[in-house]
């Protein structure tokens, strides 16, 4: 052994195994660091989508829970409220009256008619209550925070438009012209208004231009078929009907040459237009609502929307009143942008223009919205709650655990401990697999079916609904538990039934409680998902558009994830914002349910 | 009868017991095993054997691994029943009642035979509730002295009282392996069992636990009818009145210990010991 060791051959094959297993010690290492990377990179891919998933829903939903209120002198004219029958009085026009007498200077009677839509329609109910509380208040005049509507929330949120502030440097000189004011500046400070007016008039010019140039390739395209057309119908001879296929090919061929060279043209006048717009150095250029507002703030609240501008001129029209004609010295004087159009968005220029006056009068203040977590559905934004969506939730989980935890737990214990192992029994573990993976909506139909059809129990309701979702969590539940039961180690059965437990003693006073933490969770995740599900609550009418919060399992009710599916499709775009804050809300209660099924299994936790 | 069974028929025939151990000239038989055989499924675990096992002494099984002689210990108290395939068949009387009696309840029966588990196995709960379980299920004590007088009584006895007596409170789980089997072997002395079945019950534990569980091991004799299965021949040499031998579930000799040790009758036995097999 030792001579065959020393001899050179011997020696070189063990300096080649050496190397071998370097070789393969170096491979190895290699192998686990890619590994690790993999791992890694599958961790921060998984974390960077969750972190944009919530910061979206965040920077989304976080204006939900804010909501502004006006602070108004409300006179409570004892005229008009009679206070035999305080709630049948007409508040509207007292607090309307209350937002109009903010604005003295707006006299038109369209403008009269638009400013209490500033306000809640909320804020009648507010202030009837407070006099219905307090009958003492008739006659008096009292000062309310009034919640604001949902657009101007959006406003003053920066969700409608961006406010831009243009420098100034110049003075201002301040005249009366035809139909509004005209407005100089000493250094040519509107410059830069004309500027963007012509940057956004270029842009779209652009776009313009490039749909033309698609309708070009769409009428070449069209040019190029036509010929194959023409011989097809030649083809066809003359005794061919109108209803002839080559006859239609070609009618419809010529039509749709027809209506995209008239789109074309149309395209190609406005294009023209709009090069002319941007290319007029001289002329003065009008303000449409398809362009940004520019507003000019002069002394004394008095606020100019611009309307046309030319060189070192604007002029514009007075939206609140303006003092006095003359110069305005730098300084005394702002421009603001309001970069949205008018036309895309759903508050105006002029609602804009007393908000911010609010705003700047100090009358404005914003806070939590806890309307929202108050009160049920509504079709107006800015009361919409989720409180009915999470009662709904509540209870519908409540019937769901009530029945689920016990039938599945009995359920898994009798199949793990107690079934003798059979076909039959094999069969059924099957099929709870097999349910386990039925698509929810079909749990939905069965519901419909079953519970609303046969059964004829109440529509909408958390009852159903709850029974629906239990239907969908035994599977989830059976399963877990039996893994639950299966991993007790089987040294506590024999423990127990060695000092002579029955079986049923053994399961209950040993397995069951160190299989609880397992179950708990099961059972907990499969609630979760129960908080989740829309698609078989639908089918039992659970969608329907419900403003009361339920007080009963047998109420009418809506659960928020049908909340926020509702929300999603409305148009206002208050809504979605609410329905961003809808989904915060069931996300915090997932959390909750979360940290609850962690705490339960550190409680139920046991080593053996 | 079928050709399996003829064949373990002709197995039994050729097993040669010798003359009754001294042993049982001194204490009455508690268990009385007749023609028992096991079949795992299809399989035969077990040809059927005859042994009879002396009350307050102790029994040891040894043979190598998978011989059978924890299934046919596992057959005294009828834990095979907890396997589905598992039948057994013959007759085993304790005091001369047929446990496999479709009558008798299993539950009862498991109270007089006490088993101890290879892997020291205390429920994961306190020392004290660990002791106390099986009294109370079985309705041994009325009133909370009662049920504290057994755990002390039977934490005593099962030597382990002095270490623990600060922390009944504490898990059972959090004693040492040692602790742990003594913990077991008080568990199982606290329904006042007759018989005490160990399976190999320091398999797992250190020499120095190992000693202390035989020391207790030979106290509990004077008491109980203890049977032990064990793989190191030391032990049964040490703490046991009677061996069997088994080998490929066949019982193949069954003598006093010394005996068995110092004149075995049969070759296979007498390979076992000097270590050729198993």
């Amino acid at each position: 052994m030792t001579d065959m060791a020393d001899s050179p051959s011997a020696k070189a094959k063990a300096s080649q195994s050496r190397a071998l297993d370097a070789a393969r010690v170096r491979k190895r290492y290699r192998a686990e660091s890619r590994f690790r990377w993999y791992g890694l990179a599958a961790i921060g891919f998984a974390c960077a989508f969750l972190v944009l998933l919530l910061s979206d829903i965040l920077l989304k939903g976080l204006p939900a829970f804010e909501a502004n209120t006006v602070a108004l002198d409300v006179t409570l004219e004892a005229g008009k409220i009679d206070a035999d029958a305080i709630a049948g009085s007409n508040f509207n026009s007292i607090v309307n009256n209350s937002i109009r007498d903010m604005f003295p200077g707006v006299t038109s009677r369209s403008d009269r008619r638009a400013l209490p839509k500033l306000l809640s329609f909320d804020a009648v109910d507010e202030v009837r209550s407070a006099v219905i509380a307090n009958p003492s208040l008739i006659g008096t005049t009292q000062n309310f925070d009034l919640k604001l509507s949902d657009e101007a929330d959006l406003f003053f949120q920066g969700m409608s438009t961006d406010e831009v502030a243009i420098p100034v440097t110049g003075s201002l000189t301040v005249e009366a012209a035809d139909d509004g004011f005209r407005l100089t500046s000493s250094n040519n400070d509107f410059a830069g208004v004309l500027a963007r007016v012509k940057q956004r008039l270029e842009t779209r010019r652009a776009k313009l231009a490039l749909q033309a140039a698609q309708l070009e390739r769409v009428r070449d395209r069209l040019a190029a078929e036509m010929p194959s057309a023409e011989i097809a119908v030649k083809e066809a001879g003359a005794g061919a009907t109108d209803s002839h296929p080559a006859m239609r090919r070609l009618a419809k061929l010529q039509a749709d040459t027809a209506s995209v060279a008239a789109t074309l043209e149309r395209l190609k006048a406005q294009t023209d237009q709009l090069a002319a717009r941007v290319n007029n150095t001289s002329g003065a250029e009008q303000l449409t609502t398809v362009l940004p507002s520019f507003f000019v703030n002069l002394p004394e609240t008095g606020v100019v929307k611009i309307t046309g501008i030319g060189g070192n001129h604007v002029t514009g029209e007075a939206y609140m009143p303006v003092a006095a004609t003359g110069a305005v010295a730098p300084g005394n004087w702002s421009l603001v942008e309001y970069s949205q159009p008018e036309a895309d968005r759903r508050i105006s220029d002029k609602e804009i223009i007393w908000l911010t006056s609010l705003r700047e009068a100090g009358l404005v203040r914003s806070g939590f919205n806890w309307p929202f977590f108050q009160r049920g559905d509504s079709r107006e934004a800015e009361v919409a709650g989720v409180l009915g969506g999470m009662i709904g939730s509540a209870l519908t989980l409540m019937v769901t655990l009530a029945l689920s935890l016990p039938i599945g737990v009995a359920a898994a214990i009798y199949l793990e401990e107690f079934a003798p192992r059979n076909r039959l029994t094999r069969l059924i573990e099957v099929n709870i697999n097999n349910l386990a993976a039925v698509p929810s909506i079909v749990f939905g139909l069965l519901g419909l079916a079953v519970f609303l059809n046969f059964f004829g129990l109440p529509r909408s309701s958390a009852m159903v609904g709850g029974m629906v979702l239990a239907l969908m969590t035994l599977p989830t539940i059976i399963i877990a538990s039996r893994a639950a039961l299966r991993a007790v180690p089987p040294s506590i059965r024999e423990a127990a039934l060695g000092v002579g437990a029955s079986r049923q003693q053994a399961v209950f006073h040993h397995v069951l409680p160190l299989a609880m933490p397992g179950i708990m969770t099961g059972t907990i995740i499969g609630m979760a998902q129960a908080l989740g599900e829309t698609a078989p609550l639908l089918m039992i009418g659970m969608v329907a558009f419900i403003v009361d919060v339920p007080t009963g399992f047998s109420d009418a009710a809506t659960v928020l994830p049908v909340q926020i599916y509702l929300w999603s499709d409305l148009p206002e775009a208050a809504f979605q914002a609410k329905t961003a804050g809808a989904i915060l809300v069931l996300l915090g209660f997932l959390f909750l349910m979360n940290a609850l099924a962690v705490v339960l299994r550190r409680q139920f936790e046991r080593r053996w | 009868m079928d050709a399996a069974v003829m064949q373990a028929d002709k197995t039994h025939t050729t097993v040669t017991t010798p003359a009754q151990p001294l042993i049982m000239k001194q204490r009455k038989p508690k268990i009385v095993a007749e023609g028992v055989t096991v079949h795992y499924g299809d399989k035969q675990a077990i040809f059927p054997l005859d042994i009879e096992i002396p009350d307050r002494a102790v029994s040891a099984f040894i043979g190598p691994s998978g011989c059978g002689k924890s299934t046919f210990l596992r057959c005294m108290n009828r834990m095979n029943d907890t396997i589905a395939i598992c039948r057994v068949g013959g007759k085993i009387t304790i005091d001369g009642n047929d446990i496999y009696d479709p009558d008798l309840d299993v539950v009862q029966l498991r109270a007089r035979v006490g088993m101890v588990f290879q892997k020291p196995n205390p429920f994961p709960k306190s020392i004290f509730e660990n002791v106390a379980y099986g009294p109370r299920i079985h309705g041994l004590a009325h009133s909370r002295t009662d049920i504290e007088e057994i755990v002390v009584r039977s934490l005593k006895r099962a030597g382990l009282f002095e270490e623990v007596k600060d922390r009944l409170d504490a898990p059972g789980t959090g004693l040492s392996g040692g602790q742990q089997q003594r913990l077991c072997i008080a568990r199982a002395i606290a329904v006042n069992p007759e018989v005490i079945l160990m399976d190999e019950p320091c398999s797992a534990l250190d020499p120095i636990a190992t000693a202390r569980i035989e020391e207790l091991i030979d106290e509990l004799r004077q008491n109980y009818c203890i049977v032990i299965v064990t793989h190191s021949m030391q032990q049964a040499a040490r703490v046991s009145q009677l061996t069997a031998f088994f080998h490929l579930g066949s019982l193949v000799e069954v003598g006093d210990t010394e005996a068995i040790f110092t004149n075995p009758q049969e070759r296979r036995t007498q390979d076992y010991i000097m270590g050729r097999f198993g």
